[in-house]
């Protein structure tokens, strides 16, 4: 298959990690901030050709991961009364809310459709009249402008059962938050890959520059991210920190300027929560005023709300990068995917889901770097 | 370890609330083949008819018949049975009937069996066109022809529209087991090889792109076929054959890990040496799926001694429906239970048993 199969070749692997074995001659901990690039990873074993000096830790780029427990328990309450239609992307459906997912709500009657697409959902609310469809908007930019264009579309045409249950999250205030956080270990970014196809890496250059951190944007294949990786050491190594771009087949620099529009059109920042590390400032989009009668959260009331996160769970310090997964305590006992305490054992492009699927074969699941560099 | 591990020892960490375990009710991922459908059999059903030969768990149960007092044989039969509920009724390369027939029959096909009478139940949603249900006992007729049995009992009923998806079919076989030792999950050795009779994941994916819309410049075709010409062939050409099993839903990492904890061995796969066809391949990128996982009607895993390999290939190459078979993988006495595949790059890691059905990915 063009444009993946060349990327997933071994002989470049090879290549390219005995590049990066001499380029790296101290300990180094970079995170990758997408799921889909720690999906990557782990799927495809990219740590084991490293050296062991190198350390790799799994960034909050997981949107799954992160939606809030609130946003979870209103879907279900959405998707339990009977005049809704809640449709969603396939893997938010087995993130445990409070009490239960979205698949038990299915099972108890509540009409919950999987979609590839937003438009998808504004064409069951055209073909449903008399039902209300409330889609779960969440997601990174990477998904925004295809959000945006649904509730534009639904807004044009005067479809007045669409809805939106927003918990859209932004990857740079995120970015920053963990470079602030005292604990912090991370010294460079694998940038996202998708996200900047979108937004370009202009807002990028002041993180890298007021922190003193190289930031390549990488792509989601073997090759891309051990490209990725190589190109960080060696601005690591030489004392740069400016912001690459590795996924060039995709990404520009001022990013895909239509898509921009779009959300610019639709959204604007808000403060938002994130599933185990809480209030980041101005990192989320909400509707716009004109538009907010598209908002799921305004137009539904939803009662008794009480939200409980499990205090055995740290996928907070693990989405920050401060823990790897197997290090929490209840890691493959409490906590597996049949019963996950958080939502990063759910989701297959969370590191802890990751973790437990691909990892069980190694007696050491894996080499933790020998020194933990400030 | 770091500062943040030494934090966290769990005495810190009172009794607190734990989110729902498990499902008080049926979702769909328990119909998976997945670890929810193990779950559902083995703490449901299991208990509740508990007897031997349901226990051993295998595609078909081997029933022992009294022994002739003429000649002193004692015929063993092969029996099992399938539903099929799948949307569209019709669909590249096969429909519903089909698809009843085949499936029925491969499973006592992989267990060594010679296929012999099917019944067939059909449970018929109001509303349904009699020519579709013409079309599909058409269908089955040639599907009996082909595999070399006869439709000999059956049963009606109709439900209420909106009570049924147009149609579901049950049917159940019986074959003659072969002589000699059951071929059987429990089977594998270290050391003997996996092999696959072709390429992976043709039926779920020709039966989503219907679904989603999705469009190939060829038309991608289910593979359901009728395995038992296969099946007898291999075996007459190496009869120390292990195990034989068709990966229809859960695909073949399903039935390597039922392999892998039924006979308590590991087992490793090479990504490179699995076949996948290139729209398969492409589908799944595009839809974030693991042909792994995607259900095929027409294919077998083997596994067979080492020593056999090599005969046992050659043989399924010369069989029309194992013209892309190949060597995917070995048993190990490593990590018993776990199935583990070397990727592309060279890394390795778990094929687990998902636990539902394969959710797309957002992004």
């Amino acid at each position: 298959m063009k444009y993946v199969d060349e990327y997933r070749e071994a002989g470049g692997a090879r290549r390219l990690a005995a590049a990066i074995e001499r380029a790296c001659t101290r300990p180094w901990t970079i995170m990758e901030v997408c799921g889909g690039q720690t999906h990557t990873i782990v799927r495809q074993g990219i740590d084991q050709l490293l050296p062991e000096s190198l350390e790799l830790v799994h960034g909050p780029g997981c949107p799954v991961c992160v939606t809030p427990l609130e946003t979870i328990d209103r879907a279900i309450a959405l998707a339990s009364r009977p005049d809704v239609i809640l449709a969603s992307f396939g893997d938010m459906l087995r993130v445990p809310g409070s009490r239960g997912d979205l698949l038990a709500a299915r099972s108890r009657g509540g009409d919950v459709r999987v979609v590839y697409s937003p438009l998808d959902a504004v064409q069951l609310a055209a073909a449903n009249p008399d039902r209300q469809i409330v889609f779960l908007a969440v997601g990174f930019e990477t998904t925004a402008p295809a959000n945006a264009m649904a509730v534009r579309m639904a807004h044009r045409r005067g479809l007045c059962n669409f809805s939106v249950l927003v918990s859209h999250v932004l990857v740079p205030p995120a970015m920053r938050a963990i470079l602030d956080s005292p604990a912090n270990r991370v010294q460079a970014f694998l940038g996202p890959g998708h996200v900047c196809t979108v937004m370009g890496i202009e807002e990028y250059e002041p993180i890298a520059a007021r922190y003193r951190v190289p930031i390549v944007v990488t792509g989601f294949e073997p090759l891309d991210l051990l490209e990725g990786i190589l190109r960080t050491v060696m601005q690591l190594e030489t004392g740069t920190a400016a912001v690459e771009i590795q996924y060039t087949r995709a990404v520009k620099r001022q990013g895909n300027a239509a898509a921009r529009r779009l959300i610019e059109e639709v959204f604007e920042n808000c403060d938002r929560d994130w599933r185990g590390i809480g209030v980041i400032p101005a990192s989320g989009y909400r509707l716009r005023e004109p538009l907010r009668a598209f908002d799921a959260a305004a137009r539904f009331h939803v009662e008794g709300l009480c939200v409980q996160e499990s205090s055995l769970c740290e996928s907070g310090a693990i989405l920050q990068g401060r823990l790897k997964p197997h290090q929490c305590p209840a890691f493959g006992k409490e906590c597996t995917p049949q019963t996950p305490l958080g939502a990063t054992m759910v989701s297959s492009e969370g590191a802890c889901a990751a973790y437990y699927a691909h990892r069980r074969h190694a007696p050491e699941p894996l080499t933790i770097a020998g020194a933990n560099v400030p | 370890m770091n500062d943040s591990t030494a934090r966290l020892t769990p005495e810190v960490f009172p009794g607190c609330p734990r989110p729902v375990a498990g499902y008080d009710r049926v979702v769909l991922g328990h119909g998976s083949g997945g670890r929810l459908t193990a779950e559902l059999i083995e703490r449901l059903f299991l208990p509740a008819f508990s007897n031997d030969m349901l226990a051993a768990l295998e595609d078909q149960a081997i029933v022992p018949l009294a022994r002739d007092p003429t000649d002193g044989i004692a015929p063993r039969l092969a029996f099992t049975t399938d539903s099929f509920v799948v949307r569209p009724l019709f669909f590249p390369g096969g429909d519903i009937g089909r698809l009843a027939v085949h499936g029925t029959v491969n499973d006592l096909a992989v267990g060594g069996a010679t296929p012999l009478y099917l019944s067939a139940a059909f449970i018929i949603e109001e509303g349904l066109a009699l020519d579709e249900l013409a079309r599909v006992a058409d269908s089955m007729r040639e599907a009996c022809r082909s595999a070399g049995v006869m439709l000999v009992t059956g049963d009606t009923k109709v439900v209420d529209r909106g009570k049924g998806d147009k149609l579901f079919i049950t049917t159940s076989g019986i074959g003659l087991a072969r002589a000699g030792p059951a071929l059987s999950i429990r089977n594998a050795r270290p050391g003997d090889r996996v092999l696959i009779s072709g390429t992976i994941g043709d039926h779920g994916v020709a039966i989503l792109s219907v679904r989603e819309g999705i469009e190939f410049e060829t038309v991608l075709e289910s593979d359901c076929a009728p395995l038992h010409t296969l099946t007898r062939a291999m075996l007459d050409a190496c009869p120390g054959i292990r195990l034989m099993r068709d990966p229809t839903r859960g695909g073949v990492a399903s039935v390597l890990n039922e392999l892998a904890s039924g006979s308590n061995v590991g087992v490793r796969i090479h990504q490179t040496a699995i076949p996948v066809r290139p729209e398969v391949h492409a589908a799944c990128e595009l839809l974030g799926l693991d042909p792994l996982y995607v259900a095929n009607e027409g294919k077998l895993v083997a596994v067979a001694p080492a020593a056999d390999a090599d005969r046992l290939l050659r043989t399924m190459k010369a069989h029309p429906l194992g013209t892309h078979a190949a060597i995917i993988g070995e048993v190990l006495a490593d990590h018993p239970g776990l199935v583990t595949m070397i990727s592309s790059i060279g890394g390795e890691r778990v094929v687990p048993l998902l636990t539902g059905e394969q959710l797309p990915r957002i992004c």
